[in-house]
């Protein structure tokens, strides 16, 4: 097993080679979750937003 | 504030013939010439900026490198091919902007005359205006730099054959970045990729007229590459400010 | 109609809720196929495969490098063609994938250039060395970023897609250009044309060769889920005053 890991000498290079491919697209898989999460989150209060207006709106209309 | 003058000059209400059409286009052209010379007059205080950057840097390389003359003379043409690229690259930047902002570009598109070539006639405008002057002080710049006195013409003859070649990619660049809010480092950092093989081929000329080898060969591509980029790039330009101007 | 000669799929495919939708389904297959092929081309690669006589143990970056590297090449295709039926056909769903290609294909290409560095520091002892495919590399990897920094330059970015498009479209002309004045630059300047891959590319034993493809396999696997993930996202931002996505964001909230 240590000698899996020593990677014959080359574990300095090796390693870290693979932690940046796994890192990057790491990366590359979340990022557009969190932007997603931004996106939705921005539309909800939007719609909510217009929601109250236009009850507010109808509301000021219903006298007249 | 300049008022423009109208680069659709004549549009007979008859249906026209092929000749007068033709000359038609080429008044147009002439016209939007004249214009481009008029404004760069008007603003001649804004063309000295790149002479001067291109001074400062020339001079500051000695400084950094030590004054030794031999190694100066060794790397001349190539600091000086690099200097060149980087005082165009910001006029590059505003090529359509201000004409974007005006609504000149509109009437381009509205005129009878094909966009790609008053898109070309502005590049060669452009180049008259704030390049030319960069190559005809390069004497000056390679006595500074200790430039070897028989690689001096092959220097400007490819910098005649390299700049026209960027100017003309650059207004693709430009012209994409027109409708952009912001593009000042944009432009450089799209140039930098289509820059790559022409100060490839530009610094292969002139490392070979350093070296006393035949020279020709990189001289011919850099000229076949503009051959084909004054057929090619005004198109894209075309079709990329019609991207900026339309909604 | 001028897409009328396309086949029915493709419509239906090419409106955006109903591509949200497909996409939503297919991803969580695609990703678990790449997962898979991922783990056992790299058991095959790491630990199967025996050390290479001449590189010892080093060369088995190759299973993660030689993979980003044709990904770069192939992603960029991808976003080319996508640009090109944005362009012509003013796709909307075409300019999202197009212009969400560019961040997977700027990855590929940063892991290509860094795996690269790693391997050549014990390999020929630099770091970098301005050879063909790496100066190519670096250049693919400036387009990349020329593609991201244009679409987001722009307020309107419909219109931002559409630029980076042309750009794009430029940049695939500009790229077998690149490649082939750096390979006359080399032969200009003798001594600098230490090529990575050179040495391995020989002949390759199969105990080496199957994880290699197994891993391509899973780069492009994981590239179809990433990208269809990304234009859901894409897609999300870009109708959101439409009532599918109103609807489907309500909907999930509760």
């Amino acid at each position: 097993m240590m000698q899996f890991f020593a990677m014959g000498g080359f574990a300095m290079y090796v390693w870290p080679a693979y932690a940046v491919f796994f890192i990057v697209l790491a990366w590359d898989w979340f990022s557009p979750a969190l932007r997603r999460r931004r996106i939705t989150r921005a539309l909800r209060g939007r719609i909510a937003r217009e929601r109250t207006r236009n009850t507010r709106a109808t509301r000021a209309e219903a006298p007249t | 504030m300049v008022t423009a003058v109208q680069p659709i000059a004549n549009s007979t209400p008859v249906a026209p013939t092929t000749d007068q059409r033709s000359s038609g286009t080429l008044r147009a052209c002439a016209a939007l010439l004249r214009r481009d010379f008029t404004l760069a007059w008007r603003r001649r205080g804004e063309l000295f900026l790149p002479l001067l950057y291109a001074v400062i840097v020339a001079a500051l390389f000695p400084f950094a490198l030590g004054p030794d003359p031999e190694l100066l003379g060794r790397i001349a043409g190539g600091v000086l091919l690099v200097i060149v690229v980087l005082a165009m690259l910001p006029a590059l930047e505003s090529m359509f902007r201000s004409d974007l902002e005006d609504g000149t570009l509109e009437q381009w598109l509205l005129a009878p005359q094909p966009l790609a070539l008053l898109a070309l006639t502005r590049v060669i405008a452009h180049w008259l205006t704030t390049v030319l002057p960069l190559i005809i002080v390069m004497p000056l710049l390679g006595a500074l730099l200790n430039l070897p006195v028989k690689v001096l013409p092959v220097l400007m003859l490819t910098l005649l054959l390299a700049t026209p070649l960027l100017v003309l990619l650059g207004a693709v660049l430009s012209a994409l970045a027109a409708g952009a809010r912001r593009s000042g480092i944009l432009v450089a950092l799209m140039l930098l990729p289509l820059a790559v093989p022409v100060v490839i081929f530009a610094a292969g000329a002139i490392a070979a007229a350093q070296s006393g080898m035949p020279y020709v060969a990189p001289l011919t591509w850099l000229a076949a590459a503009l051959v084909l980029a004054i057929v090619l790039a005004p198109l894209a330009c075309a079709a990329a400010l019609r991207i900026a101007v339309e909604a | 109609m001028s897409r009328s000669y396309l086949p029915h799929w493709m419509h239906w495919l090419g409106s955006p809720p109903n591509f949200y939708r497909f996409a939503g389904a297919l991803r969580p297959w695609l990703i678990a196929a790449a997962l898979v092929c991922a783990a056992i081309g790299l058991y095959g690669g790491l630990v199967l495969a025996p050390p290479d006589f001449r590189q010892g143990d080093a060369y088995r970056i190759i299973f993660i490098h030689v993979p980003s590297a044709w990904m770069s090449l192939f992603i960029y295709a991808c976003m080319a063609v996508t640009g090109l039926v944005a362009l012509v056909w003013r796709v909307k769903l075409a300019e999202v994938i197009a212009m969400e290609c560019a961040p997977i294909g700027a990855a590929f290409t940063l892991i290509t250039l860094a795996t690269g560095s790693l391997w050549g520091r014990p390999m020929w002892g630099t770091w970098w060395t301005w050879g063909a495919r790496l100066t190519s590399e670096l250049v693919l990897f400036f387009l990349y970023l020329g593609v991201i920094g244009l679409y987001n330059a722009f307020e309107d970015r419909r219109r931002g897609a559409r630029a980076a498009s042309l750009l794009a479209l430029v940049g695939i002309v500009n790229l077998p250009i690149v490649h082939y004045s750096v390979v006359w630059w080399n032969t200009l300047h003798q001594g600098s044309t230490v090529d990575w891959l050179h040495l391995s590319q020989s002949s390759i034993a199969p105990s080496m060769l199957w994880p290699l493809l197994v891993m391509t396999l899973a780069t492009h696997l994981y590239f179809f889920a990433s990208i269809l993930g990304r234009a859901r996202t894409g897609l999300l931002s870009l109708e959101g005053g439409k009532q599918w996505v109103r609807s489907l964001v309500t909907e999930t909230s509760r």
